[in-house]
């Protein structure tokens, strides 16, 4: 097979990782805030719940978890999700668990914010989701981009787990070219294309931390 | 209403577990007034300061802003705390400076004082950054409005809080060892804009370790120790002319240097 068509089914695949990207991003980083305020709730039950969750789904194989969701709703409660559901499980593995890795990454961050500045904002007679939406949490981010940084890259690689459930991401396109050619050359340059990826990654995280770079504290 | 005290705090108790940090504390302060609490660290100023600010909870006793009632002692004398509405009303009469600013370091200069004027008191932007300019004018940091909190000094960054605090239009603004992390230099520059608005009229009650300033500037002055105020009086009388033993002996060392 010529270099540049299988270049091209492997690009063709980059598009079902990057889909499965975005998708989790969307997904898992507004769920991780929801889910570090459940952690830091001072209702126990509802902070044993979050603390249960983030230990469950960091404390399994997130290529098992992908599983579960693909053939649980079948096994377990006898449901036919249709052919087009291992986008769903996908999607939904991906999100839930990522989401418990950012949780405690969020959770670090909102607690190494000073009290002064609940302390300031409860003064001037700000609501609390105005005192995290505008004080706090403007300044989580700054504090946590490293931190998010190393597993906004992680996933860039995680992605490559879809292949478990059957799906043409750019790793399962390489292990098929890899096969059919007899060659090791589609895992090469799938190589290179992630490692592309996350040069692109890394640029926009910069780009972001640098912009956050007016001030310090 | 004309001679309604602007605050009124009475029979304040206040313990965080065995230790009971106020002890039975009344205290009126009046339109106009300028009351400075002097005393040792761990005296209960900054805990007195702390609950008439919300901070905290009393656990005895009640407070008022005007006529708006915060906390009243039910039979027991136990502080019995208004409604969400209450305490928000009560918000809008007072305002607090900290000993550390606690200005918000994302926001710059000009937002850190009119944010909450738009987005808590929800004034017209135009007039509440017209506001904002005119009080870091009279803080003399006209020319400071786009910069960030890191890039002042200290003394900078407590007149950038005054002014965030004075934006909200407060009947009575509290100072918390207002010049504590300052070197003296910027200690001077503060107490002056401090001073100033004693000048105006500004109800004020500051929490100072700065005894000459306390003298000069404030009408009155209380010493609290262990969790009671012990002596309050005329400014001068109390600085000068301690009646109490242990006002007399905190400010020994102060009259001691003042003799040099």
């Amino acid at each position: 097979m010529e270099l540049g068509v299988m270049v091209g089914a492997l690009v063709d695949g980059l598009g079902l990782s990057a889909w499965i990207f975005v998708v989790t991003l969307v997904g898992s980083l507004p769920l991780g805030i929801v889910v570090a305020l459940c952690r830091m709730s001072s209702f126990k039950p509802l902070s044993l719940l979050a603390q249960f969750y983030i230990s469950i789904l960091r404390g399994t194989p997130l290529m098992l978890q992908l599983m579960a969701f693909m053939f649980g709703p079948y096994y377990l409660l006898g449901m036919n999700m249709g052919t087009d559901w291992k986008f769903g499980a996908c999607a939904v593995g991906f999100i839930l668990n990522y989401s418990a890795y950012f949780a405690e990454i969020y959770r670090s961050g909102i607690q190494s914010i000073p009290k002064g500045q609940y302390e300031a904002a409860l003064v001037l007679g700000y609501s609390r989701s105005q005192t995290f939406f505008k004080i706090v949490l403007p300044q989580v981010i700054k504090r946590i981009l490293p931190a998010m940084g190393n597993e906004i890259i992680t996933l860039v690689k995680d992605t490559s787990l879809a292949f478990v459930l059957g799906m043409a991401e750019m790793f399962s396109v390489a292990k098929a070219l890899a096969a059919s050619n007899v060659s090791m050359i589609p895992y090469a340059i799938a190589a290179l294309i992630y490692w592309v990826f996350c040069l692109f990654i890394e640029f926009i995280l910069g780009r972001v931390e640098k912009k956050l770079a007016y001030y310090h504290d | 209403m004309e001679n309604m005290p602007v605050v009124n705090l009475s029979h304040a108790r206040k313990a965080f577990g065995s230790n009971e940090v106020l002890k039975d504390i009344s205290l009126t302060v009046n339109q106009g007034d300028v009351l400075s609490i002097i005393g040792p660290s761990g005296g209960g100023k900054s805990t007195l300061l702390r609950c008439m600010t919300l901070l905290e909870t009393l656990d005895a006793g009640s407070l008022a802003y005007g006529d708006v009632k915060v906390a009243e002692a039910d039979s027991t004398g136990k502080a019995v705390y208004g409604g969400k509405d209450v305490l928000a009303r009560a918000k809008k009469r007072y305002g607090l400076v900290f000993q550390n600013f606690n200005l918000f370091p994302h926001f710059t200069v000009l937002q850190n004082v009119t944010d909450a004027l738009i987005s808590v008191q929800k004034r017209p932007k135009e007039e509440a950054l017209a506001h904002g300019r005119e009080l870091l004018a009279k803080m003399g940091l006209a020319d400071k409005e786009d910069m960030v909190p890191c890039e002042l000094s200290g003394g900078q960054q407590q007149r950038v809080a005054i002014a965030r605090a004075l934006a909200l239009d407060p009947d009575v603004l509290f100072f918390d060892e207002p010049t504590s992390a300052l070197d003296p230099e910027l200690t001077q520059e503060v107490l002056r804009v401090i001073r100033e608005l004693a000048d105006e009229h500004m109800t004020m009650v500051i929490v100072t370790h700065e005894m000459a300033f306390a003298r000069d500037v404030a009408d009155r002055v209380a010493f609290m120790d262990g969790g009671v105020i012990v002596e309050e009086g005329p400014a001068q009388q109390v600085i000068n002319n301690p009646q109490h033993n242990r006002t007399k002996a905190f400010l020994a060392r102060f009259q001691e240097g003042a003799a040099d």
